[in-house]
């Protein structure tokens, strides 16, 4: 590996996730010259990126957390559900609050939200780590029970709520920009911080690659892997709330629906194995862009809503196959001139993985 | 035999009237950071055992790999009885008929014994497999081996052993020209391997070529009638078995003078046995220590400065008992005192909490985190002890893998190397030096010098009789019995699941050890 040369930059990680945001972004100026074009009225920053960032903030919030489950081999299919109870819940009680423009009832509405969502976390995190259940079936539980529990909460209604203080998380601005970009901003931070600058990150790998290994070095995997469903449920209701508090509504059936496979999709084009272990939260962050970007541009180029998801799947399609290691390791071998020597970078499929693995611990 | 190579003045005239049925010319393959195989010459010949030889990292398995069509050569050539071969994957190596049991069983724990021998090439009948067909293939081959093994079990319900000699059976099954067998014994007892070298010789008297990988010198010498060897990923020669002396070998694979070795091991003998007894109380007391259906209840003390050796068969308790006082497994009868104090240890967690570290005969599933850096292994436990919160700070961490890999000879000397990019050897460091980490008082090896070669197990060896020097206690787990003989102060010897003997290591001998194992404390 020599990251200073041109020729091996194909192989670091997060390239091919970049070039496609870049591309689909190019595409954008392509069709709408105006695309780039910031502009900064009444003190706020308006502008197709900044559209881009906040839509894409609550998928990135629940990726945030998808990742670092994916990263000890599990998998959270629960977070749409919790994402429909967590505005469910603040919406039924700030809806119900005489006061519903006080700071403190929004506060109070927050804060029993989160509050929930911890408890649904443990109970995925319980069924996990203490049973021993597939993650798969455990959240699968809880995925289709929440969106029953988000019923119960709005008694099969949609409660609508008009307070001011609550816009501001899904639709208001701090600092100029919109609340909803400096929230998911400041969480990828923490989980940033809480990973790499505690020992969390290296237990969280260790854990996802080799459970049995990591046992018999003292590792408590059990925590771990209840912290990590825990991290992802609290992740999933801050994005309940930019969703409801966006559009001033809980809606149970269909808020935050089909969200779990954009995450795990985010997850995978920022190069996360599902197979657990190494992961990037970089990568996530650009995956979740690329996500977003996706479906402005299906806005912007005016393709028809009928062959929308299509386009979606295809693009999704092509970044998986250009991070395939077995694609990779064909194109290298057909930009070979026939007969040469074999350069000592183009090994077998499985060697340039662990090379492009190796690349990240740099 | 003009196309390979001489560095050695023996190879001419050697060569059997035969032409070899491989032959590789000039093989390099490197990795990142590390040249594995620089410029090797390798040739076999039909119906010969052929010992290849060398340290860890000598390049051993890297050469088996480019063969079995596991890693794509950078350069060089094969050519297969006189036609050029250019191997893409390990199926297209088998269907050129090169068959390999590797070190690791690479079995399917969950499937039945006849499936896992007879998997990819299981017999159909109107494009459905053939269930009765196949159990009764694979009874065939199984008898072939003699082996009394029902193929309707499940693998898994079988000693890592058995799982071996079925890998084993599975490769003969193949109409093999080639059979690649990379240290198939390390796990297998006296008996088993006997069994072993027979179906050996007769796949030999058929005309297979086989390609042996041992570090059991005693075996290569029995079985294998060419020598092969390498060292740092270069070749050292080519040998006939019967015209090297042991002495010699030992020589050209670690490359350097034998009285080192030789003086080292006198010198731990003598350490060994001046130590006097041991009075104080002993760090670790077992009492009726036992699980039902793993180990009897067992008594067990171990002091302070002081090695136990663990002499027995696999299964025969030794690594079970172990495991129980580490905690890797609970206990459901007896007691245990730490320094005097009655504890019970639920968990590793725990025992590492009252410095006492285990390190597993299963490097690879046990043991070793693949994906992660060697710097990302050697802290594990001491960071996993220490809790998420009180992060090892990078310039710690950077110290402590460094000054272990210099220590403990770790190659290559990168912190960052990725630990699956090692030598089994090497790896085996890498665990040792996560143990070294946590600063024990007990330190439990099962099997740590298994699948090494001569020189790297010296160096353990010299590093445990050091450690003991040091005060620390340690169980040492192995598989042969003059390596328990030369490291330890005391031997306990276990059989069917109990203790039988426990002496001190004064005037014992291999012989006496081996009755006990054989027959129990009445011989």
């Amino acid at each position: 590996m020599n990251p200073g040369t041109l020729r091996d930059l194909p192989k670091a990680r997060l390239f091919w996730p970049i070039v496609t945001l870049a591309a689909l972004l190019l595409l954008n100026v392509a069709v709408s010259p105006g695309f780039f074009q910031i502009q900064f009225q009444n003190g706020h920053l308006f502008g197709s990126l900044i559209d881009i960032l906040r839509n894409g903030a609550p998928t990135l919030l629940v990726a945030l957390g998808m990742t670092l489950v994916i990263a000890t081999r599990g998998i959270d299919l629960s977070v749409g559900a919790v994402v429909a109870i967590s505005g469910a819940l603040a919406c039924t009680i700030i809806a119900d609050s005489p006061t519903p423009d006080d700071l403190g009832t929004v506060f109070f509405a927050v804060t029993v939200a989160v509050g929930f969502s911890l408890v649904l976390g443990a109970w995925n995190g319980l069924l996990v780590a203490v049973f021993g259940i597939q993650p798969i079936i455990a959240t699968l539980i809880l995925m289709t029970a929440g969106r029953g529990i988000a019923m119960l909460i709005t008694e099969g209604q949609i409660i609508t709520v008009s307070s001011a203080p609550y816009k501001v998380i899904g639709a208001g601005y701090w600092f100029g920009l919109p609340a909803s970009i400096v929230i998911a901003a400041a969480m990828f931070v923490v989980a940033a911080l809480l990973t790499r600058k505690t020992a969390l990150g290296l237990l969280i790998e260790s854990v996802g690659i080799n459970p049995v290994a990591s046992r018999l070095a003292g590792v408590r995997a059990r925590g771990i892997v209840w912290t990590v469903y825990v991290f992802s449920a609290v992740c999933a209701a801050v994005a309940g709330l930019m969703i409801s508090s966006n559009v001033t509504a809980a809606d149970a059936n269909s808020a935050g629906l089909w969200i779990e496979m954009d995450a795990i999709l985010a997850v995978v084009i920022g190069g996360t194995s599902l197979a657990g272990g190494r992961y990037s939260l970089t990568g996530t962050l650009i995956g979740a862009f690329v996500i977003q970007t996706l479906t402005t541009t299906v806005y912007t180029v005016g393709i028809a809503p009928s062959i929308t998801l299509v386009f979606k799947a295809l693009v999704v399609i092509a970044v998986c196959l250009l991070q395939s290691p077995v694609l990779q390791q064909r194109m290298r071998a057909r930009r070979r001139p026939p007969g040469s020597r074999p350069p000592a970078s183009a090994r077998s499929a499985k060697k340039s993985d662990s090379a492009k693995k190796g690349a990240l611990v740099s | 035999m003009t196309t390979t190579p001489a560095p050695s003045r023996r190879m001419d005239a050697r060569a059997p009237s035969t032409d070899p049925i491989i032959e590789m010319t000039d093989i390099s393959i490197s990795f990142p950071g590390v040249k594995a195989l620089d410029s090797v010459s390798f040739r076999m010949f039909p119906g010969e055992v052929h010992s290849l030889m060398g340290e860890n990292g000598a390049g051993k398995s890297t050469l088996i790999k480019a063969l079995t069509g596991v890693y794509s050569i950078d350069s060089g050539t094969i050519s297969l009885a006189g036609a050029p071969l250019s191997i893409s994957g390990p199926a297209q190596a088998q269907a050129a008929g090169i068959s390999t049991v590797y070190q690791e069983v690479n079995l399917l724990p969950n499937l039945s014994v006849a499936e896992n021998i007879m998997l990819g090439r299981e017999p159909r009948r109107l494009g459905a497999i053939d269930w009765r067909a196949m159990r009764a293939r694979a009874a065939e081959l199984l008898a072939r081996l003699n082996l009394d093994i029902d193929p309707g079990s499940p693998l898994s319900s079988h000693s890592l052993a058995v799982q071996q000699l079925i890998a084993i059976a599975r490769a003969t099954g193949v109409d093999a020209k080639v059979l690649v067998l990379d240290e198939p014994t390390s796990s297998l007892d006296a008996d088993e391997v006997s069994e072993l070298f027979r179906v050996i010789r007769g796949l030999k008297d058929a005309g297979v070529a086989i390609l042996f990988v041992s570090h059991f010198l005693d075996q290569v010498y029995e079985i294998s009638d060419r020598l092969t060897v390498l060292r740092n990923g270069a070749l050292v020669g080519e040998y006939l078995t019967r015209e090297i002396l042991r002495i010699e070998l030992v020589h050209k694979m670690i490359g350097k003078e034998l009285a080192t070795l030789e003086s080292l091991e006198t010198k731990t003998r003598v350490a060994a046995v001046a130590e006097g007894e041991p009075t104080d109380t002993p760090y670790l007391r077992a009492t009726g220590l036992g699980r039902t259906g793993s180990v009897e209840p067992t008594d067990l003390e171990i002091h302070q400065g002081e090695v136990v050796g663990l002499a027995g068969l696999l299964g025969s308790g030794r690594t079970e008992i172990a495991r129980l006082i580490t905690g890797a497994d609970r206990a459901d009868s007896g007691e245990l005192h730490i320094r005097g104090e009655k504890k019970r240890l639920r968990t590793p967690r725990a025992a590492l909490r009252d410095r006492i570290a285990y390190s597993s005969e299963d490097r690879k599933r046990e043991g070793i985190v693949e994906e992660l850096s060697v710097r990302d292994n050697i802290v594990l436990a001491l960071q996993a002890d220490r809790g998420w919160l009180r992060r090892i700070s990078r310039r710690r961490q950077d110290e402590l893998a460094q000054s272990y890999i210099s220590a403990l000879g770790i190659r290559p000397a990168n912190p960052e190397a990725l630990v699956r990019n090692l030598s089994g050897g090497n790896q085996q460091k890498v665990l040792l030096a996560r143990w070294l980490a946590v600063a024990p008082r007990l330190l439990v090896l099962d099997e740590p010098t298994r699948g090494i070669d001569v020189g790297a197990k010296a160096e353990i060896q010299k590093l445990v009789s050091s450690l003991a020097d040091e005060g620390m206690a340690v169980v040492f787990i192995s598989a042969e019995l003059e390596e328990v003989l030369r490291l330890s102060h005391r031997i306990a010897v276990m059989r069917d699941r109990r203790k039988v003997a426990d002496l001190p290591n004064e005037d014992v001998t291999v012989g006496e050890i081996m009755a006990l194992i054989a027959s129990g404390a009445d011989a």
